[in-house]
């Protein structure tokens, strides 16, 4: 192990948390999801903070997402990562590993241990994540545009196995930009693949600038509707509204979910939110702290 | 009784070979499923598409769709034989190629359909010189160019058996059978079909009987040629190749691709390395003008005297 990877191994902190239990009441769930989500986003924080580097603001944008996802809808477990009939997870916009993987140990995938070693020499946690290195990863991505054709050949795949189980993937707005997110969305209509579901980080920044004022992507709603998928809008923020809408599958008979996720770059830090600097920035001692008490006094 | 010549032989269009044994494949195994891009006709697939209408999945001209989705259906347990025009499977798909099939070691067959300058006439953008050059630069990624229809079978019944990343290029121009008929694909090595120690060819795909010709034809001067074939360019039978820069004068490699990063280039970093020799590499060095496949590798100095050309040259320099 690397000084810098014990010196982060201190600042490894996460508590793991079991699935939500569905026969809990619902505010009981969302409530689980809320603490899962917060210990995440400090733990994760922690980690980019002190091993200077990693993607916040589109960590902090994901988390409740991914949260929602791992703790409550995906039919998978630790045990399971390897079962044909498990459902399928495919983070798109790959950059935002750091929150993939805090994600997957707070859910037991990942030895907690191991986010010590986020980016250091020989680590299974790289930058972007890399299926046969860590086994709940289901595809290497990274360049963007690649996991929504991915996720329509695992549905395509699921049809013709005529099984139940579903396919997820989580695409960026400004990731909506290249061109073979809308090959694959025709594709995803043309074969009816009603148990897949897109969401769309929609926190309508990309690296530099906005999405408006780089290559807008407005009206998205009517445009994944043109293309024949149907379109669910919600605060990407909320557990109770993400639980409900990537639970229901299929949303719409027939057809393809496409679910925009409204969310803010950096969320829910005072500095960070919806301010483009925080794209892939490494918050300073002062920063840090702040977020650190922001996020501890959320409890 | 004078020999036959390889010259005389009936030719095959190896994209018979190929749906002849991807649809016996397929009908042995439920996981194999066909992907292309609106390549039905150009990828002889409609015989397939009758016997298996729900495994052949066309996903229409969208070829970063097409090598996607068929990632995809590996991770869900399917085996995707990918099946289009090699110029824009490999070209339009790289990227996907590198990392949703070989980095993501998705068990996707990549098949590269009417490669090198089987469009003649169709010219440069329909070419497929580039490809051998940008998927040997690929980690996790076997690289395979039969060179008759027998080897075309037997290369796919490889990769249709093995775990992982295969490309397979498949001839549309038509040539001998130069394989026997029981002859087993053997990943990573070499085949001599001509023995001989005054100089070596070394070639694969369309331009391999062709060499076998440049051989019959350098023997009746008194030069004896060894042949290798070479169907796989990665990982690449560096044995054969050391010990036919050590056993003989010289090395012609012949290839229906580029000359930079090909066949040639591969064994040339092999030589270099570990035992150097003069080698030299025939293949299509430009966009091509307009002219038939078999015009433009004559024009490369790819005819039987072409190669043969090559061949005393670097004999009489070396």
């Amino acid at each position: 192990m690397t000084d810098l990877a014990e010196a982060v191994r201190g600042q490894v902190t996460l508590p793991v948390f079991g699935r939500v239990d569905r026969r809990a009441g619902r505010a009981e769930q969302i409530a689980h999801l809320a603490e899962a989500a917060r210990q995440i986003r400090i733990q994760d924080l922690k980690l980019i903070h002190h091993t200077g580097a990693g993607h916040i603001g589109g960590d902090f944008s994901a988390i409740d997402i991914l949260t929602t996802l791992y703790g409550a809808v995906l039919d998978i477990s630790p045990e399971r990562v390897a079962d044909p009939e498990r459902d399928r997870f495919i983070l798109s916009k790959g950059h935002v590993a750091g929150a993939l993987y805090t994600t997957l140990a707070a859910f037991g995938f990942l030895p907690v241990a191991e986010l010590a070693t986020f980016l250091q020499p020989l680590s299974a946690l790289n930058g972007h994540p890399n299926r046969t290195k860590v086994a709940a990863v289901e595809a290497n991505t990274g360049p963007l545009g690649h996991g929504l054709p991915v996720a329509v050949g695992h549905a395509l795949s699921a049809k013709l196995d005529v099984s139940l189980r579903r396919t997820y993937v989580l695409v960026g707005d400004g990731e909506l930009q290249e061109g073979s997110n809308w090959e694959a969305m025709m594709a995803a209509s043309q074969h009816q693949l009603e148990r897949l579901t897109v969401i769309v980080d929609r926190n309508r920044l990309q690296q530099g600038a906005t999405v408006k004022e780089t290559n807008d992507l407005d009206p998205l709603a009517d445009k994944a509707a043109a293309f024949g998928l149907a379109v669910a809008e919600v605060n990407g923020h909320d557990h109770g509204e993400l639980l409900d809408v990537l639970s229901s599958v299929p949303y719409r008979p027939g057809r393809p979910t496409f679910v925009i996720a409204h969310t803010n770059k950096g969320h829910p830090i005072s500095f960070m939110s919806g301010n483009v600097a925080w794209h892939h920035k490494v918050p300073d001692e002062a920063q840090y702290r702040q977020a650190l008490s922001e996020l501890e006094k959320e409890h | 009784m004078p020999r036959t010549s390889v010259a005389d032989l009936p030719r095959f269009d190896c994209r018979d070979a190929y749906v002849a044994t991807l649809s016996e494949l397929a009908g042995a195994d439920q996981r194999i499923v066909g992907v292309v891009n609106d390549s039905v006709g150009s990828s002889k697939l409609a015989g397939f598409r009758r016997s298996f209408p729900d495994r052949l999945i066309n996903v229409g001209i969208a070829e970063q769709d097409m090598v996607g989705v068929a990632a995809g259906l590996a991770n869900g347990g399917r085996i995707p034989f990918v099946s289009a025009a090699s110029c824009f499977l490999t070209a339009r798909a790289l990227e996907q190629i590198k990392a949703d099939v070989a980095y993501s070691n998705h068990n996707v067959k990549l098949c590269g359909m009417s490669p090198g300058v089987a469009y003649g006439e169709l010219g440069p953008t329909h070419h497929s010189i580039e490809d051998i050059a940008w998927l040997r630069a690929i980690a996790n990624l076997t690289v395979i160019v039969p060179s008759d229809p027998v080897e075309t079978s037997a290369a796919l019944r490889w990769a249709a058996a093995v775990e992982g990343p295969v490309f397979v290029r498949v001839s549309r121009m038509s040539v001998p059978q130069v394989n026997p008929d029981d002859y087993a694909f053997v990943p990573g090595r070499a085949v001599t079909l001509r023995d001989g120690g005054d100089v070596t060819l070394i070639a694969n795909g369309t331009v391999l009987w062709r060499a076998l010709v440049a051989a019959e034809r350098l023997e009746a001067e008194g030069v004896s040629a060894r042949v290798l074939s070479m169907p796989t360019v990665k990982p690449l039978d560096t044995e054969a190749v050391v010990a036919a820069a050590r056993e003989t004068a010289g090395i012609v490699t012949i290839e229906e691709s580029t000359i930079a990063g090909g066949l040639g280039g591969a064994v040339a970093e092999t030589v270099v390395q570990h035992h150097p020799a003069r080698v030299a590499i025939l293949g299509i060095p430009e966009f091509a003008p307009t002219g038939s496949a078999a015009y433009l590798l004559d024009r490369y100095g790819m005819s039987p005297e072409g190669i043969a050309d090559a061949a005393r040259s670097l004999l009489r320099h070396g």
